[in-house]
This record gives structure tokens, sequence and C-alpha cells, in this order.
């Protein structure tokens, strides 16, 4: 059979992602009225608001129509950007989440970044000696990244490095007082992302280097390599050029799939170190009962990994043209 | 459609001596026998809380944010409760959740995933469909908004994390009945006549067990991560002493004590750690196909 056209694929794999789009959404809608009492508490927060305000809440999201109507009102508000209004907060809850977007961007990113790249490295020379005292190291950083609790290890970084050492800060992005400029200031910045950042990557650490652990076994294995090997190239380029780069595609996939649980991660380091992101804003909400804030955080995050999901099947598509028969 | 897997090993999983062989495969694994001897302990000391821990964990003093002494092994909280009691309190919460979410998951799994490998087809599609929304929800974020809004429980926890933890299981199952279904001893069974739940349950199931319980033991080492997770942010059951909400109570307090961190965190990364050991073990001594990859 002949390869599909790739926009051909694209398209197809867009039309998978929007219902699922929608099932989030759904799945939102019968949060809300999965609500003990009155569901337009749901769409307010537990907060002393005015009943006029609470009769408005009503109407704009058709509570007091049929419930297939309801849900067809909430599906258009949701889809026009309108989540909501956060009363307790005093703004829109999609500007509340925009505002926050960026720190999270920042610490997820920069811990991603640091996970694919040493836990490549790490796979990789695992692979090349299994067995040897560096493949049970790695080993070793496997069990603990899927076993410890991001937040308990934020905290052990802080009664340690900045409590005791005192060479970190314990939390923030930045003293208010510090006039601190240019490269300076990125430098400042970094230093209060380095816990942060420390806490959370263990996990996709321990991810990346088993897959690339496992694949780059798989790769090596193959008659390719005998071939590479027998045509006297050097070791190093048998590994990375025709090991490696056979091996990247589950590393990818790995990557792109992971978004929920980094996200997760990410919003109990932010917690732990006060980093002014979607995480910290939503524990936050949850100690304000700002429902309307915490609905939005879902459905945001649920549509973040659908995109990362549907963006990593459009990368792998492009790499490999096997996958779009 | 994805290929089931070879199932040459299958007659060696079903064989009647399997047993002693597994348990000797899975005693040769240090690691594990670790982490089966830790759960041990956790399991007795979260029997035994009630009757030999040292102090009443919700009992108040004004030994305020003691620091470790014989008194208090652990030192003291804020309002003075002995953080070691706590701790061994917290067993029970961590252990009834990771155990009782690993069992309705299980429970779930198999059923979803059973009947999607058994019937095939528009069965299988729209299962596996719905396997695939469940496990793209991000679960963390999904289990928070409904803890929040529903209000937070130790039942409604399990049922939440339960609901969201299953499609890994079923999945697996799926291969492992779709490979089954074609085997002999099935098609002698649908020749007698038997009913097919009699052929699932009956035939099948067993032969389907082992994978199950090693998904089984690393869903208890996620739950109990979750609930500690769910607990951090202040939405655990306050009828129960848990180490997840003795970190939220941490938070406040770090830079003057250490051990009210220190303590509940070591008890949930110990507790995780010996179920994801006993898991790889088991994976080991259970699926000798899927060894020394």
């Amino acid at each position: 059979m002949p390869n599909t056209p790739l926009y051909l694929y694209c398209f197809h794999r867009i039309l998978q992602a929007v219902p699922l789009l929608l099932c989030v959404i759904v799945v939102n809608f019968v949060i809300i009225h999965s609500a003990p009492g009155d569901p337009v508490y749901a769409l307010i927060g537990d907060f002393p608001a005015p009943p006029e305000y609470v009769e408005q809440m009503r109407h704009e999201f058709g509570l007091d129509q049929p419930q297939w109507k309801q849900l067809v009102v909430y599906i258009g508000n949701v889809l026009q950007g309108d989540f909501g209004y956060s009363y307790a907060q005093k703004q829109p809850v999609l500007n509340l989440i925009a505002d926050r977007m960026v720190s999270t961007a920042v610490l997820t990113g920069t811990a991603m970044a640091i996970a694919v790249i040493s836990g490549v490295a790490l796979g990789v020379l695992s692979s090349i000696r299994p067995y040897s005292w560096l493949d049970m190291f790695a080993t070793g950083i496997s069990l603990v990244g899927y076993s410890l609790p991001v937040f308990w290890l934020g905290q052990v970084l802080i009664v340690v490095f900045a409590v005791n050492l005192g060479w970190m800060p314990s939390g923030g992005t930045g003293s208010l007082r510090s006039n601190a400029e240019g490269f300076d200031a990125v430098l400042e910045y970094a230093r209060y992302l380095t816990l942060p950042v420390l806490a959370l990557l263990w996990r996709y650490l321990a991810v990346n280097t088993r897959i690339t652990r496992a694949s780059m076994m798989e790769a090596m294995s193959r008659d390719y390599i005998r071939t590479a090997r027998a045509k006297g190239l050097s070791g190093r380029t048998v590994i990375l050029r025709h090991g490696l780069r056979n091996a990247l595609l589950p590393i990818i996939t790995i990557v792109g799939y992971n978004l929920g649980f980094l996200l997760a991660g990410s919003a109990l380091v932010e917690s732990v170190f006060s980093w002014p992101g979607i995480g910290l804003l939503l524990y936050k909400s949850i100690t304000l009962r700002d429902y309307p804030v915490i609905l939005g955080i879902f459905v945001v995050t649920a549509t973040m990994v659908i995109l990362a999901n549907l963006l990593t099947d459009i990368v792998i598509a492009i790499l490999d043209p096997r996958v779009r028969y | 459609m994805e290929k089931a897997p070879d199932n040459g090993l299958s007659r060696d999983r079903a064989s009647g001596n399997g047993l002693k062989v597994r348990m000797r495969r899975f005693a040769r694994n240090r690691a594990s026998v670790a982490g089966f001897v830790i759960i041990a302990v956790l399991l007795l000391a979260a029997l035994t809380a009630g009757v030999f821990a040292p102090h009443d964990p919700f009992a108040v003093s004004r030994d305020i944010l003691a620091s470790p002494s014989w008194a208090h092994p652990m030192g003291t909280d804020d309002i003075g409760r002995d953080i070691f009691s706590a701790v061994w309190y917290g067993a029970r919460a961590a252990l009834l959740v990771g155990l009782s979410v690993a069992v309705a998951s299980s429970i779930l799994g198999i059923a979803i995933g059973s009947i999607a490998g058994y019937y095939g087809g528009i069965v299988d599609t729209l299962l596996m469909r719905f396997t695939e929304l469940v496990q793209v929800l991000p679960t963390f974020f999904l289990a928070l908004a409904l803890v929040a809004i529903t209000g937070p429980g130790l039942y409604k926890l399990v049922i939440v994390i339960s609901a969201l933890s299953w499609p890994a299981t079923a999945r697996l199952m799926r291969v492992e009945y779709y490979s089954f279904k074609s085997q002999d001893f099935v098609e002698a069974a649908t020749t007698l006549g038997q009913s097919n739940l009699r052929i699932m349950v009956q035939h099948i199931l067993p032969n389907a067990v082992p994978p199950a319980v090693v998904s089984g033991s690393l869903v208890v080492a996620q739950a109990i991560l979750l609930q500690a997770s769910l607990s951090f942010f202040g939405l655990g059951d306050p009828q129960l002493i848990d180490w997840g909400q003795m970190l939220n109570n941490a938070q406040r307090f770090l830079s003057r004590a250490w051990w009210l961190s220190a303590f509940p965190g070591a008890g949930i990364f110990l507790t995780v750690v010996a179920f994801n050991l006993v898991g790889d073990g088991l994976n080991d001594a259970l699926n000798p196909r899927m060894r020394e990859r």
C-alpha cells in the first residue's frame, strides 16, 4: 500500500483528538453535577457571593434549563474560552491560568530538558555495558525516581540546601528588592529555579533512562548494526549514528506521553517552593474552595496532554514514514 | 490492531508445580525479598498501631515542636503530637488505600480487558477507545477536582483512584485473553458447549492471573503516591492520620522542625519502593518470557 501523505495523516489524527477534547468537557460537566447541593456553587466556589451574581451564573450556564441543554451551553461556553469567573480571586478563570502558564512552562521545560539529556546519556551508557556498575546505578536511579514523592524531595532539598547550608533560596522567584539587571537577573532567576527543577526531574530521568536502555538494546541487536560494524565503522559512530538514531522514536513517544505526569509533579513542586505557576494557583484555589479555577485547570491540563500526544504522533509520523501506512 | 505476543510459555504457567518454581525464582531476587520484608513489617505496624504505638497520635501535649528525643523518637509537631506514633498509624491509611485500590482496579481492569480481548470486534474497539480516554486524562488533576468538589473521605478517595488506575491492567488482560482465545483448551471448552462466561472465568482467568498480580502490585505503589499527593494538597480524610497530610503540615515549619517532614516522607518513600521492588520481582518470577530484555 502506498504511503498516505503526511497532511492526510495529520488531518486524520486531529479528527481523533476532537472527540477526546469534547469528552474532557463532558467529564467536567459531570463533576459539576456530582457536587453535593446546588451545582451552581461548583461554578462559583464556596465563597460568599451576592445572590444576584448566583442567579446570573445560573442563567449564564443554563442551570435553569433541562440537563441536555445545560451540557450544550456548557460545551459552548468552554469552547469560547469561558471557564467562568473566580469570585474569590476576582478574575476570569482563564486569565488566572494564562498568567501562570509561563512559570510552569519554564519549570517543566527545564526539568524535562535536563531529564531527557541525562536520561538518554545514562541509558546509552548502560546499554553498552549491561549489568556493569553504571547499569546498576541507573537501575537504582530508576527505582528511586519512580518511588520518590516529589513534594517530599522538595522539602528535603529546602531543609538541606536552603535552611541548613543556606546555599539556595527556599522558594519564590526572586526578591522584589533585588535590582539585578540583564544577565545578573537571569542568574538570580536560575538560582531560584535550581531546587524546584532538582526536585522535579527524577521521575523523567528514570523514564528516559529505562526507555533509552531498552530501545538501545533492541536497536543494537539488529542486523544493520552488524553490517555497520563489519564495514569497519568506529564503535562510537555505530552507537550514535546507527544505534541511537533508530532508538530515538520510543524516547520521543515517552517524552510526549508523559506530559500529564510532569504537570502533576510540577503542581506539587510549585506548592512546595511557592513557584508562581499553575500548580501554586491550584493549591491556593483548593484552600479557597475556588471550584471554577480547579475545574479550569483540569480542562487546560487535559487539553495540553491531548495536544502533546497529538504533536508526538505527528512528529513520529514525520520521522518514521512506516507509521502512516 | 496490536499483534498478540507469542504465547509459547503459557504451558509453563499453567503447569501445576509452577508455584514452587516461581517462589524460588522470586526468592533469588534479593531486592524483591527486601521489599517483601518491608511490606510485611508495614502490615504488622498497621495492624498493631492501636496496641503498641507509644502515644495516641491525636493527643496534643505541651511539648511543641520538640526535636527527636527518647520520649519522642521522631519529635513532636506544632500542637505537641507525637510524630513517631503518627507515622506508625499512617501505615494504616497508606496500606488501606493502596491495597483496596489494587483490588478494585484489578477487578475493573480484568473485567474490561477480558471482555475486549475475548469478544474482539466492535466490543473491543469501543472498550479500548474508552480505556484510551481514561488513560489520557491527567489523573492527578481529575482526582483533585473530583475530591475537591465532592468532599474528601477515605472511601471516596479509594473509588476515585481506582476508577482512574485500571487502564494498564485492562490493556494487559486484553492481550492475554486475545492470545489464549485460540489455544486448544479454550477451543475444547467451546466445543463442549460451555458458556463464554465460564470459559473466561474458569479456563482463561487462572492463566491470566500472573500478569494481573504484577500490574496490581505496581498499582499499589502508584495509588499510595497519588493518595499522598492529594493529601498533601489538603484533600486527605481529616479523620485519618496519613503521611501526606503530615507533610502538608510540615511545610510551614521547614525552617524550624525538619523532623515534621523527614519521617512521614520516608514512610511514603519506603512503602512505595517496597511495592515497586516486589512488583519487579513478581514480574521476573511470574512472566519468564519478559525477562532478560
